[in-house]
């Protein structure tokens, strides 16, 4: 008796566990997919935003990250997640909005969105400014540690210099890789030309063995603990680098380099449109959007929250680079499938050509396995003989 | 009563199917469709062009499964021959490690190989030169070495320990010198656990994509790294599947012909 009591107990227990979860404080929850390292939450006295977004309007946040767009691409285009608002760059955007992954905004509900300078409100890819709001912008440029480096950095040809060796990180993501390629070799970064990626693919090859490793979010560690002396990364994590190492310094390079937005987007299997776009609303607030960049280092598409803006920041010429500076940046635009598979899978051949050694390596071993068994064999016979 | 005991393994065979069944049957929907869902072979075609980290990564694995059998083999046999109580505790020695994850593992290593890491920081202040100790095949090999030994030392120690000691006695008393009583008792009966044990480390590594990334350079990306890199980065699902795939059969083709040295194929898999 006892232990059907006991039974009956734990099974309403469960129940009533379950149903606080369905019926509770919690069903205003909504999934959002960012990057690494791109929202200002709380720590060295920053202020917490998705925690001040909960208390201003009770909506919980389920927050995630990703470390490039290829990974948000991947995980939106299998399906079998509902995120509610992801942050892509722009030529994803492009891609996301034709292949129907993201959804039309009510700007309704985004009445921020008057805050968004102009110049930023209809961008190439995304010409109506249907489907995005701009959540920050930036620039990519080499990120190099002084103490170490001690010829001139202006070119991305530093980042083939065999005096580094070793000490190079490059980007692993395609779409990156290619573009400091392209960039050096004079071609547009938008190229659909199979001879300029391949000549592209040969270049990055090239640098193959002088590179240490190719990376994204984990650039962070190893460029602070001087473990490797040049990167090409986004010149906002530059800012939020240079706090913790002072010895790194940023350069334009005079090729030219990447200029980007990234904007906010509500992806087609959202749950709560309207949350989301609370949420967005949210993050366009000046107030809010100055405090943000604070602490991430990338730069503001919202003139009105440069007031917010630390000064070290504000007045940063990586962050806020002259107009002279940034007419040298180009934009990435949205490439056609087929180019974006030819370009990953040229990206994923260079990473993948071995060193040699092993394949005698492997030669080796399977001739030395291949004689044990014939020995092994023929005894057995030999034995099953008597 | 037969038919009763075989409806135990039911919950077992549920599960089989639903997570290895079904996405092993989507593996190979993959690697034989393209892009539009026709049926091609151009997946396994292209997979020629990495034909050479297939060797690489063969040939790592080979090697550290061969390093952890060397290091391994001696450490079962002291272990099992170990009083029963002290054996215990030797185990869980063993098996300590295995507490935590292997990622967490693996960045410890990283943290003391690195140029900037504690081996070289430590020979800094004593005055040597810094040394290159990661980024190169052997600091994969140390990785995989490091993270599967215990999966070496288990199965050899479960046939080690249950080894009837008197046919040992008995090769000694019909005069067999040291060596003989290893090569001509010791080491046939232990074939099982070899094997099992040899399996439970080649398997694992030839897959692993976490410890090259880490702990290897550019040159040393194993296959696991590119099919991640498949799924993840370049969106190619179809040659991810079909890599997949043939790694799969690799795999199971190493494991017959680790199975053909057991003789009568009694592999003691734990």
């Amino acid at each position: 008796m006892k232990k059907i009591a006991l039974v009956l107990l734990t099974v309403m227990l469960f129940c009533a566990a379950f149903s606080a979860c369905g019926t509770g404080d919690y069903t205003a929850t909504i999934n959002v997919y960012n990057w690494g390292q791109y929202i200002s939450d709380g720590s060295d006295g920053c202020l917490d935003i998705n925690k001040a977004f909960t208390e201003a309007t009770g909506i919980k946040v389920n927050y995630s990250t990703f470390d490039s767009n290829e990974t948000l691409y991947t995980k939106l285009k299998s399906g079998g997640v509902s995120y509610d608002v992801v942050i892509p760059s722009d030529y994803m955007v492009g891609m996301l909005i034709s292949e129907g992954l993201v959804q039309e905004l009510d700007f309704a509900n985004i009445p921020n969105y008057s805050y968004v300078d102009e110049e930023y409100k209809h961008l190439p890819c995304d010409p109506e400014g249907k489907y995005s709001v701009p959540y920050t912008w930036g620039t990519v440029g080499i990120i190099y540690n002084s103490k170490y480096v001690t010829k001139p950095v202006t070119s991305w040809e530093i980042m083939w210099d065999e005096d580094y060796a070793g000490k190079i990180l490059m980007f692993d993501n395609p779409r990156d890789a290619f573009a400091i390629a392209q960039f050096l070799l004079g071609y547009s970064i938008n190229t659909t030309d199979e001879a300029e990626l391949a000549a592209a693919a040969e270049k990055l090859a090239q640098q193959k063995d002088l590179v240490q490793s190719y990376v994204m979010d984990q650039v962070y560690a190893l460029m602070e603990t001087e473990e490797a002396w040049i990167c090409a990364y986004y010149a906002g994590d530059y800012l939020y680098m240079a706090d913790t190492n002072p010895n790194l310094e940023f350069c334009f390079p005079e090729e030219g380099f990447n200029h980007f937005v990234d904007s906010m987007c509500i992806p087609t299997c959202a749950r709560n449109k309207k949350l989301a776009e609370e949420y967005i609303n949210f993050l366009t607030d000046p107030e809010i959007s100055g405090e943000n960049m604070n602490y991430i280092g990338y730069s503001t598409p919202i003139s009105q929250a440069k007031q917010y803006l630390d000064e070290s920041v504000a007045n940063s010429p990586v962050a806020y680079p002259d107009a002279e500076t940034l007419s040298r940046g180009e934009a990435f635009e949205s490439l056609p499938t087929e180019t974006v598979t030819h370009m990953g899978e040229l990206f994923n051949q260079i990473k993948a050509s071995g060193s040699g050694f092993t394949t005698i390596a492997f030669f080796i071993i399977v001739g030395g396995l291949g004689v044990m068994i014939v020995y092994f064999w023929i005894r057995k016979k030999y034995r099953d003989n008597y | 009563m037969k038919n009763k005991a075989k409806l135990l393994a039911t919950p077992y065979l549920v599960w089989m199917v639903i997570f290895i069944v079904v996405p092993l049957g989507v593996v190979v929907y993959f690697a034989f469709t393209g892009d539009d869902g026709k049926f091609t072979l151009s997946n396994l075609g292209e997979i020629t062009t990495y034909l050479p980290t297939f060797f690489d990564s063969l040939s790592l694995a080979a090697v550290s499964a061969f390093i952890c059998l060397l290091i391994g083999y001696p450490t079962a046999y002291v272990i099992a021959k170990a009083p029963a109580n002290r054996q215990r505790f030797l185990i869980m020695l063993i098996m300590l490690p295995m507490c935590m994850s292997f990622l967490l593992r693996t960045l410890a290593l990283v943290a003391m190989l690195e140029d900037q890491g504690i081996i070289n920081n430590l020979l800094w202040s004593l005055g040597l030169n810094r040394v290159s100790l990661i980024r190169r095949p052997s600091a994969v090999i140390l990785g995989m070495v490091y993270n599967y030994l215990p999966y070496m030392i288990m199965p050899l120690h479960s046939v080690l320990v249950k080894m009837d000691s008197r046919l040992i006695e008995a090769s000694q008393d019909l005069g067999c010198n040291g060596f003989k009583v290893f090569s001509k008792v010791i080491l046939p009966m232990s074939v099982p656990g070899i094997i099992s044990g040899v399996t439970m480390v080649f398997v694992p590594a030839v897959s692993t994509f976490y410890i090259s990334k880490k702990l290897g350079g550019t040159s040393t990306a194993m296959i696991g790294d590119i099919i991640e890199s498949q799924f993840k980065t370049s969106y190619n699902l179809n040659v991810g599947a079909a890599m997949s795939l043939v790694l799969m059969v690799i795999v199971l083709i190493c494991m017959g012909i680790m199975n053909k040295f057991t003789g009568d194929g009694e592999v003691d898999l734990l």
